[in-house]
């Protein structure tokens, strides 16, 4: 199997990279948010502000 | 091992950052394995093609979303019938990954529907309760940051997280149930399933992937809203998030 032939998932490239995609896309930004929200989290305490 | 020690915001906190990077490790390592499984091990399926790949993440996704909003009302159990602060914390952290898992469902769902009913979506018993599922997490995490007060907001939550968990048992048996366009159950606990194994075994390995990496973000996220919520507590102050 080569690589052009993978991708194209026997024509159904876009259902399922159009999944795969999105899901991977989805963990991202949620690992992204959450740092966020970690840094704002440890800057508050360390501030004593509520 | 005193396990009540745990349930301790103070104690859990440290527990937490030096737990949460075991379960995004392993969560890795079985994704990766699922995926080459997924990709490069199981064969094309003799009726779909290449498309039915897209169950590896559409099932993992489809019962995390199930899971957790049932370990969130289970936690909100324990928040009001022990009044514990860290259950109702572990409520808050595990509802914004369930909600992703669910939404994720719908949209590979959507995806995968496409090529074999010839339809993104129709109203049928899985799918509208799937979609149900979706409302009650952004509902509860709505009804949280609505009100003002924590106690208060903590206890009607739970209750939400509780009366909402009626919809859990509608969605797994809604293709039992109703005459669904939705297939029925490829793996059930009580019978035989209907897949090759590999692919069994790859959507397995998918699904422990999807577990580990949503306990290690409720963990990080935990440790976030406890160090929002008991902002200024004295055990807090010099301690690294």
């Amino acid at each position: 199997m080569n690589w052009a032939e993978f991708f194209s998932m026997g024509g159904r490239g876009f259902y399922v990279w159009g999944s795969f995609g999105v899901f991977a896309l989805a963990i991202v930004i949620e690992v992204v948010l959450l740092r966020q929200r970690v840094r704002r989290a440890a800057a508050g305490s360390g501030e004593g502000q509520s | 091992m005193n396990l009540y020690k745990y349930a301790a915001p103070a104690t859990f906190y440290p527990l937490a950052a030096s737990l949460w990077p075991w379960f995004a490790g392993i969560a890795a390592v079985l994704a990766m394995a699922g995926l080459y499984m997924g990709f490069f091990v199981a064969p094309t399926d003799f009726q779909q093609g290449e498309v039915y790949r897209v169950i590896f993440i559409h099932v993992p996704a489809a019962w995390m979303g199930m899971f957790i909003y049932l370990v969130m009302a289970g936690y909100g159990v324990m928040a009001l019938a022990f009044n514990t602060r860290l259950s109702a914390m572990m409520m808050q952290a595990l509802a914004p990954t369930g909600a992703m898992f669910t939404a994720l469902a719908l949209w590979t769902g959507a995806l995968w529907g496409k090529p074999t009913w010839g339809t993104y979506w129709v109203w049928d018993a899985r799918m509208t309760s799937t979609l149900i599922l979706l409302f009650l997490y952004i509902g509860f995490m709505a009804l949280n940051n609505a009100i003002e007060d924590r106690r208060r907001a903590d206890k009607a939550s739970a209750l939400l997280a509780i009366v909402g968990s009626i919809n859990i048992p509608i969605i797994y048996f809604s293709v039992k149930w109703w005459n669904t366009l939705h297939q029925g159950m490829s793996v059930s606990p009580t019978s035989e399933s209907k897949m090759a194994s590999i692919m069994l075994w790859a959507m397995l390995t998918m699904t422990l992937a999807c577990w580990m990496y949503s306990i290690a973000v409720a963990l990080v996220r935990v440790r976030a809203i406890i160090a929002e919520r008991e902002a200024g507590a004295d055990w807090l102050q010099g301690s690294k998030l």
